[in-house]
């Protein structure tokens, strides 16, 4: 287009020169400089930016990953570019989820998969990421228009489905499974699976898939009222999965007629939904880039600005059956790790042991010991697991017992057994 | 339970309870628990009707029984409203609820998610996890659509957001 408005400036000017008439001249000028304001308009077009083959640290304005790269020179990450081969997904696109892929993207993450089924609404625009143009779209479509204009390197996969419903739960299933983008990956085909949805429901569906596909995830969440809100890294096995602490279930005794008419409308703040993607993409980063300690629970509490954190190991009685799978096999593994502990312990010991000791002479033998050390060597040396209280503790509740196993049933079996049948007589009363 | 008034009781006292805990995913688990998910519904459909108090039909709307449809009603000063009910069997079923529908609702109320999805979330699935796997399709229609129904379709009515079908058939004509 640039070039097009060049010619016909050209054209003008040669047009005014062989025009004899001066009085022409005037208009043709005018003619000239809308021309010229033209070419300038064109120039701020917005030109979506041609993909990237290799991320440069080079020190250029037009370089976008310069200032992630300079991450390694920092010394903070020993390899970022590894960023473009990593598959994150994000379930539920609302004020956490957009941020979050926004971010990613950003990061040049290598690959992105979005889980929604709602649509953006002017209801959604106290909350960052998307514009009010956009309403109507369904909130992925919306999404993949945007992120692919800041970030074309990124390869972003759109679901717009519902994970709750048996079909949806299939596709989400299969698309973590797939392992076009990087076969040589161990596992399933995602490095990481980030919940963002806003419903108890729904975050049971992604645990229920993670446990089944062993894939560690990490889940967030905030508060109806705004003010406070949570992320959480999930291991299947090594840490406690969502269904192994549920929520504090109170009966709370409602007479129908009582039911308040608040409705439903939660609260939200862009502030409060960003801090907690900030946090989420953080710990995200850390986990994948490996840096820094990976928050197991990291909690936000605004009114207070109190940041609480946690860790949480699963539950032997939990809920899940997949859980209890992973539970075992995180076990049975244990060998394994604490092997691969020593062998770290023992090169970190061998390149501490080449300095020179602190002090010549040790007149007292003083010496210091771990607390850990000391933890270890007694749980050993008695054998028993880490349930065994030291002398002079005691329990103050009793030990729970096995899991209540659901009765065998059989009792009711006497009655029909048969699925038509009853099936049959649910319509009979139907037809009535 | 307390705080529930004691005819819904009464009621839910007579549901039989089921034991598989068997979701849409477990195969001849889940064959079980359907039956035990008809059962209850037969019960509780004759109860309703013994009571002369019949106010829902529901049906499964494929074999796998992972979706059903229906209808319910309520009756609010001598005149019955019906609307179109219907609902999916979550995957992670039964540690979930089913997310009762009523699309002709939806945008009517504020306590609906999208979708015409009736919000259960104080009265009923407080109750429902503290009774999973023992509480079935019955049960959520029993506790979680009735006193939903009960407490917003009057309201609706008065507001004027919904209008008796013989009442909008009139308005049109004249």
């Amino acid at each position: 287009m640039e070039v097009e408005l060049k010619e016909m400036l050209d054209d003008l000017q040669s047009l005014r020169q062989s025009l004899s008439d001066p009085s022409l001249h005037a208009s043709v000028d005018k003619l000239q400089s809308r021309v010229d304001h033209l070419i300038h308009l064109a120039k701020s077009v917005p030109v979506r930016r041609t993909k990237v083959k290799d991320m440069s640290a080079e020190v250029v304005d037009s370089n976008p990953y310069s200032r992630l790269m300079a991450l390694q020179r920092m010394g903070i990450v020993e390899n970022y570019e590894r960023i473009r081969e990593f598959s994150v997904a994000i379930v539920g696109i609302g004020g956490v989820g957009s941020v979050a892929a926004e971010m990613l993207t950003r990061c040049g993450i290598g690959r992105l998969l979005l889980y929604d089924y709602d649509k953006v609404e002017l209801a959604n625009m106290n909350r960052l990421f998307f514009r009010p143009e956009q309403v109507g779209m369904t909130k992925t479509d919306a999404a993949v228009q945007t992120l692919s204009d800041i970030n074309p390197d990124v390869v972003l996969e759109s679901y717009t489905l519902n994970i709750t419903t048996v079909q949806g739960f299939e596709t989400f299933m299969s698309s973590l499974k797939n392992k076009t983008f990087c076969p040589i990956k161990e596992g399933s085909g995602v490095d990481l699976v980030l919940s963002c949805v806003d419903n108890y429901e729904a975050r049971m569906v992604v645990n229920q898939a993670c446990n089944e596909l062993n894939q560690t995830w990490m889940e967030s969440g905030v508060s109806e009222d705004a003010v406070s809100g949570h992320i959480q890294l999930l291991i299947p096995g090594e840490t406690a999965c969502f269904a192994c602490a549920p929520p504090l279930v109170v009966a709370s005794g409602v007479d129908e007629r009582t039911l308040k008419r608040e409705g439903v409308c939660a609260a939200s703040l862009p502030t409060t939904m960003g801090v907690v993607a900030g946090l989420l993409v953080q710990n995200t980063l850390k986990f994948l880039l490996k840096f820094g300690h990976v928050s197991p629970y990291l909690g936000y509490s605004s009114l207070k600005d109190y940041f609480p954190t946690m860790a949480m190991k699963p539950n032997p009685q939990c809920s899940n059956a997949a859980c209890l799978e992973r539970q075992k096999e995180y076990i049975l593994a244990k060998p394994a790790r604490d092997a691969a502990e020593k062998a770290k312990m023992e090169a970190e010991a061998a390149a501490v042991a080449a300095d020179v000791p602190l002090h010549d002479d040790n007149e007292w033998n003083i010496s210091v010991l771990d607390d850990s050390e000391m933890e270890s060597t007694g749980a050993t040396s008695s054998g028993i697991t880490a349930d065994a209280l030291p002398d002079g503790l005691t329990r103050e509740l009793p030990i729970a017992d096995d899991f209540q196993k659901p009765p065998t049933s059989g009792a009711t079996d006497n009655a029909i057994n048969d699925l038509e049948e009853l099936r049959r007589q649910l319509e009979a009363l139907n037809a009535d | 339970m307390e705080g529930w008034d004691p005819n819904t009781k009464s009621t839910l006292t007579q549901i039989p309870l089921l034991t598989t805990k068997a979701g849409p995913r477990d195969g001849a688990s889940w064959t079980q628990r359907l039956k035990e998910e008809y059962r209850a519904l037969i019960a509780y459909t004759q109860m309703n009707k013994s009571k002369d108090n019949d106010w829902f039909r529901i049906s499964a709307a494929n074999p796998e029984g992972t979706r059903w449809t229906g209808k319910c009603w309520y009756v609010h000063n001598l005149l019955k409203y019906e609307f179109d009910l219907q609902f999916d069997i979550p995957v992670t079923y039964p540690a979930t609820a089913p997310e009762l529908e009523l699309p002709e609702l939806d945008g009517k109320t504020q306590k609906m998610y999208r979708g015409g999805k009736i919000c259960l979330t104080v009265h009923f699935k407080p109750l429902w996890a503290k009774n999973c796997p023992r509480f079935g399709i019955a049960h959520a229609l029993c506790l979680g659509l009735a006193p939903w129904l009960a407490a917003e379709i009057p309201i609706l009515v008065d507001s004027g957001m919904i209008k008796h079908k013989d009442d909008a058939t009139t308005s049109n004509e004249s």
